[in-house]
């Protein structure tokens, strides 16, 4: 029994390097042709094979290296923890993990002037600070948020009821394109357009509910799928209306209770005395995305301790019993699609008003994958999980353009946003093998006799459709 | 001890599902042409115990040695290729495919010129099935996918056949049916069987030895006849009703 | 419980010419049979019978090819179920279910499986979630109410404990149980539960046997149950309908259906081969009391849930007991009210023997003192009423009502028996050895000195 149980460190050393190797081959035999030569136009137009071997070296050399460090250190270090952690006995959180969302809450509440703070110290003037803290507010900032919503509106469709949506962005444009026209041609004011935008989702939702109410799993998904497609299709080519692929331009700044942010005298900032700056939109846009944002959370939240919350987890977890209990399963998804639909407008009228520019490119197939993506990364049904993972998700690729020092490594013509998508498939991988059911996998009962505890991830399901 | 010569024998084993343990310190065997029944209370680990057999999940500790070789880290595809057949708790049939090819899938894949032979078999076994050859699986009833299940492990001419809870759902008179004709065929062809029952009295009558699971620990084991007049294991299990 | 519906006084449940085809396949042919109301009505027969097939037509899983189906509810409303869809049979026709294989919400804790079968009054309470979402004191109300009635079915099935961890967690048995609450808490009338004790041991049986009929004489709730654990169809159902091949080929009392050469052949088997072939096993083992192992089982489990669960009070002993558990108590009033299955099973024996009396006289007296009988055999119990035999370790119901035919009602009885009654006790019980070394004559004198103690028989449940 003890040579099965008891493995010489010698051997698995032996396993590493034999494991190593071996990976650092595949490697080479998958780059060879790939990263090792480069076809490239010369001055004259003519096709000349660049020989790249330095970069196939770094490839092997990290595939190589990695497997080794994998099974000789990383393996035996991860096993011998969850041993000792079998061993202890399940702790409570930490009092960090239970206070995270405030923590996270206030770190978004203050974090323009933060930023705006920092970089004041940074160029040591309050307009360098204000100038700076545009791309951070916007690009960081107010685009995360955007996808934190669109995921916890997603959330409710796909990680409460179950039902996967893979056409969502449809939503999203219809709110977007809503206000767009209805703003443009008849001028009417954001603060009202929103709720409609929200409505209007939400009826698209109940449209689209119907025909596919009776449809479960892969064929939700593709008729899903499909219904964002028409959507976008219908936005190319109905260019009475839409104006087609040119998209619809100059669209209406949202106000803050009338007064506009132009800088003319009447603008926000002649108002306030301010010094005049595009920063106080994008900030008044930050805080109006963590408002809608909070907003949709709060309603996850109560809605998830009413009666028709419990009813979408139940539909997840077994349609046929929810049946059985009376529970009209037809209605409970409609209204799931139509809760899910209207966040997705919310968010779409804000984007409109965000960009002042709307396109059929912005809502193609990518954004809805990107957006369920972040919902099975964050752990479905868990809006913590969900919101980190779209500041990783979206953060992350909005930080590769930032990355100046890899150039220096791989070359002058090399653009990190390239390999975006291949950062994003690679993180995904990495997250599903680490925790396949996402960063929190684990479920908050919606009610309780004794005490409220963590229903673990291995007995909730994905639902089946 | 008589593992020399054990078809079947459990050492030791202990097996977690993520870090819960749910099978601590298990070893049992069964011999050559011996009918093992397991009982126990329901959640002590007994169909974990046939699960681990197969690998999944896989003993963390210990080993599972069938006919002198270790399995205990073999894929399941190649310990059933072992000619280990199961029937698995939660009867697993292939729901879209007909009863026929249910039984095909089970069929032994270096042996097909039995397939008729032993079809034969698992239909004077389960006339129902033979009524029901072209229907699909999963429009069968719960007692007859069950009958499914154990025909399909049977077909696999297995040298160890692994019963979890074969009485469950089906009615007195095809559950006498299913336990003559196990001891039918462990008589003709010294088929060994290890059976997980609730049932335990029907199971205790059909074994030759059995043992007592209780949290994932093997608490008793014995001849059926001693395990039988055994006043805790009746307190136990027996008590209550029959069947 | 009668007088409440006069057009229908006791069927709950009528199926009529029910017929159901998949493609060439039939299922069920022209069924009919009837559930009565308070009464436990068990659908056995063969693998393949169609029995769940008339469980989906009953709650609207499937649309039957044919027939007509009828629930009257005790308000007197009836409802054509197939004609419903199946959630609305649930919810306006108050028929309840639960599945072969468990449906439960696995990832939901066991309280919140036992809310979501409340959805309906809560959804309505919420005021279809607006009100609830905006906080008024109305949803917050019922939702207390809502967890009050979960765990008074949580108390009743033994998982209050539990309340708080995924369903999927609990092991297979409690599984059932909840499975079971769970339907109750959707207020049925009828619960219709599909292979309830599959998958259970002995004792769990028993205890699942309790809770069915707690729930029978609590609540009022009818059950129609498709079992093949003889040990449930026979101690609890009070009647009892088999199908083979989608036909009914035999209805009526379990004893009549058990003696049915028919269901014999097609399902049963034959019984005494079996306990023969025990007896020879038990012998080769050197074991001379295995029968009466086999008639032990039943008492001793009962005893034990009685022992263990001695705080299972019946329902109105608790404040927060649903409205039905009132209504029920106000019907079954008049007669006496059992408490548990021991003492049901006690009381059936006892209760036959008085009414059959004035119908047959002749009949009974004579046959009654059986030939054979100990000394002091009586031909009727004195006042007209049985002690509970069934007290005394190693009397099952089968022995009790052996000792009845043959004048035993007593403890002082069998207290007061001599080595010549022992003797002419073991003959006609058939078994010998057993009264001595399970000490019944001083289990019985301890019984009926303490039955003296206490003049008045000990009658639990008849407070109610």
């Amino acid at each position: 029994m003890a040579d099965v149980q008891k493995i010489e460190p010698d051997s698995v050393f032996a396993k590493a390097v034999k494991e190593g190797l071996l990976a650092g081959a595949l490697a080479f035999g998958l780059f060879f042709l790939i990263v090792g030569f480069r076809t490239d136009q010369n001055i004259r137009n003519e096709l000349v094979l660049n020989q790249r071997w330095g970069l196939l070296a770094i490839f092997v050399l990290v595939a190589g290296i990695g497997r080794f460090l994998l099974t000789a250190y990383i393996t035996p270090w991860s096993e011998a923890r969850s041993k000792n952690k079998r061993a202890a006995v399940e702790k409570e959180q930490s009092a960090f993990r239970k206070s995270f969302p405030k923590i996270g809450l206030g770190l978004l509440l203050i974090y323009p002037f933060l930023v705006i703070l920092i970089l004041w110290a940074y160029n040591g003037s309050i307009m360098g600070g204000l100038q700076g803290s545009l791309k951070y507010v916007d690009n960081f900032g107010i685009q995360i948020l955007i996808y934190v919503m669109l995921a916890w509106g997603l959330n409710i469709v796909v990680g409460l009821a179950g039902l996967l949506d893979l056409g969502y962005v449809a939503f999203y444009a219809v709110g977007a394109y809503s206000y767009a026209l209805l703003s443009t041609h008849f001028g009417l004011s954001f603060w009202l357009l929103l709720p409609m935008a929200g409505i209007f989702a939400a009826l698209w939702g109940i449209m689209l509910g119907f025909p596919v109410l009776r449809l479960r799993g892969d064929y939700l998904a593709i008729v899903t799928l499909a219904f964002g497609e028409i959507i976008r299709l219908v936005l190319i080519n109905w260019t009475v209306v839409t104006k087609g692929t040119f998209g619809i331009s100059g669209i209406a700044k949202a106000t803050l209770f009338g007064i506009p942010f132009t800088p003319g005298p009447t603008g926000f900032a002649a108002l306030l005395g301010l010094p005049n700056s595009g920063v106080y939109y994008k900030i008044f846009l930050y805080y109006l995305i963590l408002l809608l944002a909070l907003l949709t959370a709060w309603v996850t939240i109560r809605l998830r301790r009413m009666p028709i919350g419990r009813a979408w987890e139940a539909l997840r977890e077994d349609e046929i019993a929810c049946r059985s209990l009376g529970i009209n399963t037809t209605t409970t998804k409609l209204t799931a699609f139509a809760t899910g639909a209207m966040f997705g407008g919310f968010a779409g009228s804000f984007f409109a008003a965000r960009q002042g520019f709307v396109s059929p490119e912005s809502f193609v197939f990518l954004e809805s994958a990107i957006i369920l993506a972040i919902v099975v990364l964050g752990g479905m049904g868990s809006l913590v999980g969900i919101a980190i993972a779209a500041a990783v998700m979206i953060g992350g690729t909005e930080l590769l353009r930032e990355l100046e020092f890899l150039k220096r490594i791989f070359g002058p013509d090399f653009t990190p946003e390239l390999y975006r998508m291949l950062l994003f498939g690679l993180a995904m991988i990495v997250v599903m093998v680490w925790k396949p059911r996402g960063f929190v996998g684990n479920r908050e009962p919606s009610a309780f006799l004794h005490k409220r505890k963590m229903v673990s991830s291995e007995f909730t399901k994905e639902g089946h459709g | 001890m008589s593992e020399k010569q054990a078809l079947l024998s459990v050492e030791g084993v202990e097996t977690y599902y993520g870090n819960i343990r749910a099978l601590s310190g298990v070893t049992v065997h069964a011999d050559p042409g011996e009918i093992v029944a397991l009982i126990g209370a329901n959640g002590a680990g007994k169909s974990t115990l046939m699960m681990t057999i197969f690998g999944m999940p896989r003993a963390r500790t210990g080993r599972v040695v069938f006919d002198g070789k270790d399995i205990t880290q073999l894929p399941t595809h190649e310990i059933a290729r072992l000619r280990i057949a199961q029937s698995p708790e939660g009867r697993r049939i292939f729901p879209r495919m007909t009863v026929q090819e249910n039984l095909q899938m089970g069929a032994s894949l270096d042996k097909l010129e039995y397939f008729d032979e032993d079809s034969r078999m698992v239909f004077d076994l389960f006339p129902r099935l033979k009524e029901r050859i072209n229907q699909r699986g999963g429009t069968l009833s719960g007692g007859e996918q069950q009958m499914l299940a154990i025909g399909r492990a049977l077909m696999a001419r297995p040298r160890l056949l692994l019963l979890d809870e074969p009485s469950l759902g089906l009615a007195p008179l095809i559950i006498k049916h299913i336990f003559e004709a196990i001891k039918e065929l462990n008589k003709t062809t010294g088929l060994t069987v290890f059976l997980v029952e609730q049932n335990a009295f029907g199971a205790l009558k059909l074994a030759d030895r059995g043992y007592v699971m209780v949290n994932g620990i093997v608490t008793m084991s014995g001849s059926s006849a001693e395990l039988l007049a055994n006043p805790e294991v009746r307190a136990a299990y027996l008590e209550g009703g029959r069947h | 419980m009668v007088s409440e519906v006069q057009n229908n006084p006791t069927a709950i449940l009528r199926v009529e010419r029910l017929s159901m085809k998949f493609g060439g396949l039939i299922a069920i042919n022209d069924l009919n049979f009837e559930a009565k109301r308070g009464a436990i009505t068990a659908l056995i027969g063969p693998n393949g019978a169609g029995k769940t097939t008339v469980f989906n037509c009953i709650t609207g899983f499937y649309k039957p090819t044919e027939g007509m189906l009828t629930m009257t509810r005790q308000n007197g409303e009836e409802y054509l179920l197939e004609r419903m869809a199946d959630f609305v049979i649930t919810k306006k026709a108050k028929v309840a279910r639960t599945f072969q294989n468990i449906r439960l919400f696995s990832g939901l804790t066991v309280l919140e499986n036992l809310l979501v079968a409340q959805h309906n009054p809560l959804m309505l309470s919420s005021g279809f979630t607006i009100l609830g979402l905006l906080g008024f004191p109305t949803y917050k109300k019922a939702a207390s109410d809502a967890i009050e009635k979960a765990r008074f079915w949580l108390e009743k099935i033994n998982l209050v404990e539990r309340a708080d961890d995924p369903a999927g967690d609990l092991p297979y048995g409690a599984q059932r149980r909840l499975e079971i609450a769970r339907a109750m808490c959707t207020d049925p009338e009828l619960l219709c539960l599909d292979e309830p004790a599959a998958g259970l041991n002995a004792r769990e049986s028993a205890e699942l046997n309790k809770l069915l009929l707690d729930i029978r004489d609590e609540t009022g709730t009818s059950i129609l149950l498709i079992e093949h654990d003889m040990s449930v169809v026979m101690e609890i159902s009070d009647h009892v309908v088999v199908l083979e091949y989608g036909t009914k080929i035999s209805d009526g009392t379990p004893e009549t259906v058990k003696n049915d050469p028919k269901v014999i052949a097609a399902y049963l088997g034959v019984e005494d081969e079996e306990v023969v072939e025990l007896i020879e096993q038990a012998e080769a083992a050197g074991l001379d009391d295995i029968t009466a192992a086999v008639d032990l089982l039943s008492t001793e489990a009962l005893h034990e849930i009685e022992e263990a669960h001695p705080d299972m009070a019946p329902a109105a002993l608790i404040p927060s007991a649903p409205a039905t558990v009132r209504r029920a108590r106000a019907t079954t009033a008049k007669k006496p009210v059992v408490k548990s299955a021991a003492d049901k099973t006690a009381a059936k024996p006892a209760a036959s023997t008085v009414k059959s009396k004035p119908t047959t006289p002749t009949a009974k007296s004579p046959a009654a003192i059986k030939p054979g009988a100990t000394a002091n055999a009586l031909a009727e119990p004195r006042g007209g009423k049985a002690d509970k035999l069934i007290v005394i370790k190693g009397i099952g119901p089968v022995n009790e009502r052996k000792l009845n035919q043959h004048g035993i009602f007593h403890f002082d009885q069998i207290a007061a028996w001599k080595k010549a009654d022992i003797i002419a006790a073991e003959a006609y019980l058939a078994f010998d050895g057993r009264i001595a070394r399970e000490d019944w004559i001083g289990q019985a004198k301890k019984l009926a000195k303490q039955s003296q103690v206490t003049p008045a028989p000990k009658k639990t449940g008849g407070a109610k």
